[in-house]
């Protein structure tokens, strides 16, 4: 069980005077996926880094497990981020490392430095990475460097990294755009048996309509910096795609 | 320009600047000037090689009879260039570290590379003066002279191979709440450890050179030996310490292959010893 995450006025001008997100409010359920739909460079990205402050916000809360991130810093801040698990559109594995050790990097803001400089992990996190790598459908994979890989086999392993957090709320960012569309399905039931098995908040970006619809319990649609949908799949209708998007010969 | 005019001048693809011209001509009139100088004259080269040639014959056969100050010499260079190696190697890791502007706010880089700079910034054998001065002749201070020349490369290399790795590994490892040192373990160090092995390789190569010659300013070593060779004109023995350092040299190669394959192909010991070819790549090796 988790929190809900609220966000309240958020801003980011990567260029002063010039926003690339206004006055974000929106808040997320403790439990269940939620999909940011939008056009490329609308902010999606940069709504989710601003939540684990890859990115600094300009303005506004976001509030999280009693806390305002956009404010935390320091030790507060790195305990803040052990608890949010983030899944990247590139996969963002460190390619010379194993997938064991690729696994415990999730681990790394739990364990002491001096702990993790000597690769002395405590036993019961290698298990779980060993049981996680056989839910991924992994299980053998432990000892392979991640650069030997395949893109499907890499996200699974970016998507197990973060489990390994056992986050409280998850991030995706475009978890599937590098995939063949078989490949992103698989990945996406991946992260909705996370969200369910952990009941956990999963907030994602994509690029991908029919995916976005298939698997999310609520999408917000952005536009210019903006959400101007905010809904159940079902409600997202050609007329809103068309206000998200803009034109309409994409739709058919 | 309108088609079918005639150009006035023919065209060029290939503009030459009259500031490449007149630099050209300066050099070409300093190169002239400096020969004058430096009372080179094509009669001394002439007289040169054939005092060369008599030199050469006089090196020939190679006389191993003082072998035992030969070994002596060749070990204390040896000796020299791996600890001197070894230490440089290990004070060079955090210099290289801090002086990466990715990593480290200004304030800190500047000076880890201002170290590092001074380290690089005279010649072993300069260098190699200054401590026979200041800790006495020895092997001491071609240890101390050949470390400070090992901060001075690896350490400049090291920092170039950080402020080069991929951010987004580094990002997702940040990501995680991971503190800054546990980020470099496992987000930084992974990308340039092979790069660092290849370094390191190479100073030790570089060292086993140096080491042969820093003896001939006092500071220990086989270089003290060729030197006083050279000017008792014992010309045999000289050959035969030249043939050494060069069995030396090959000997440090193929210590710094075998290093090389053990970490960064991951070979085993029988791969090692067995020859074969290099450890088979992986198909999806981007690099």
């Amino acid at each position: 069980m988790s929190d809900a995450l609220i966000i309240r006025r958020l801003s980011k001008a990567y260029v002063p005077g010039k926003p690339v997100l206004h006055d974000i409010d929106v808040e997320i359920a403790a439990e269940g996926i939620t999909t940011i739909i939008g056009p490329s460079g609308t902010g999606k990205s940069t709504l989710i880094r601003c939540i684990n402050r890859l990115v600094e916000p300009s303005a506004g809360e976001i509030l999280f497990d009693g806390q305002d991130l956009a404010r935390a810093s320091g030790v507060a801040l790195r305990h803040a981020r052990r608890r949010i698990g983030m899944v990247f559109q590139e996969y963002n594995l460190v390619e010379r490392l194993t997938v064991m050790e690729n696994l415990l990097c999730g681990r790394l803001g739990y364990v002491s430095p001096w702990r993790a400089w000597r690769r002395k992990f405590p036993p019961i996190d290698i298990e779980r990475a060993l049981a996680l790598l056989d839910t991924v459908g992994l299980a053998g994979f432990a000892n392979r460097r991640a650069d030997a890989l395949s893109g499907g086999q890499r996200q699974r392993v970016g998507i197990a990294r973060a489990v390994m957090q056992q986050p409280r709320l998850m991030l995706a960012d475009e978890p599937t755009s590098s995939l063949d569309p078989k490949t992103s399905v698989e990945i996406m039931e991946l992260l909705a048996g996370v969200a369910r098995s952990h009941r956990i908040p999963v907030l994602i970006n994509m690029h991908d309509v029919a995916l976005a619809r298939r698997f999310a319990d609520r999408i917000l649609g952005m536009s210019g910096g903006r959400i101007v949908f905010d809904g159940p799949p079902q409600r997202l209708s050609d007329t809103t795609l068309k206000q998200i998007y803009g034109g309409e010969d994409w739709l058919h | 320009m309108s088609e079918g005019a005639q150009p006035a001048i023919a065209p060029y693809a290939f503009p030459v600047s009259r500031a490449a011209r007149i630099m050209f001509a300066l050099l070409a009139i300093y190169f002239v000037y400096a020969l004058t100088q430096l009372d080179v004259s094509l009669e001394r080269v002439q007289q040169g090689i054939a005092h060369a040639g008599r030199f050469l014959g006089r090196m020939i056969p190679p006389n191993f009879a003082r072998s035992e100050l030969l070994w002596n010499g060749l070990a204390e260079s040896l000796q020299i260039a791996v600890l001197a190696s070894a230490l440089g190697i290990v004070l060079a890791l955090p210099f290289g570290l801090l002086g990466a502007r990715n990593l480290m706010p200004a304030w800190v880089s500047w000076p880890a590379r201002l170290v590092v700079v001074l380290a690089r910034s005279f010649h072993p054998v300069v260098v190699a003066i200054l401590f026979v001065k200041a800790v006495g002749f020895g092997a001491l201070a071609g240890i101390l002279a050949l470390t400070v020349a090992s901060i001075g490369f690896i350490g400049k290399l090291f920092t170039e191979a950080i402020e080069e790795v991929s951010i987004k590994e580094v990002e997702a490892v940040r990501a995680t709440g991971a503190p800054f040192t546990s980020v470099l373990a496992f987000g930084v160090l992974p990308q340039v450890f092979s790069r660092f092995i290849g370094f390191a390789t190479y100073q030790l190569d570089s060292n086993l050179r140096n080491s042969t010659m820093v003896g001939i300013v006092g500071a220990g070593g086989i270089g003290g030996t060729l030197f006083a060779a050279f000017q008792r004109f014992d010309y045999d023995f000289v050959s035969a310490i030249l043939i050494s350092i060069i069995a030396l040299i090959m000997a440090g190669e193929l210590l710094a292959t075998a290093v090389r394959r053990i970490f960064i192909d991951n070979a085993t010991l029988r791969q090692l010893f067995r020859g074969g070819g290099p450890a088979q790549h992986r198909p999806l090796d981007d690099d």
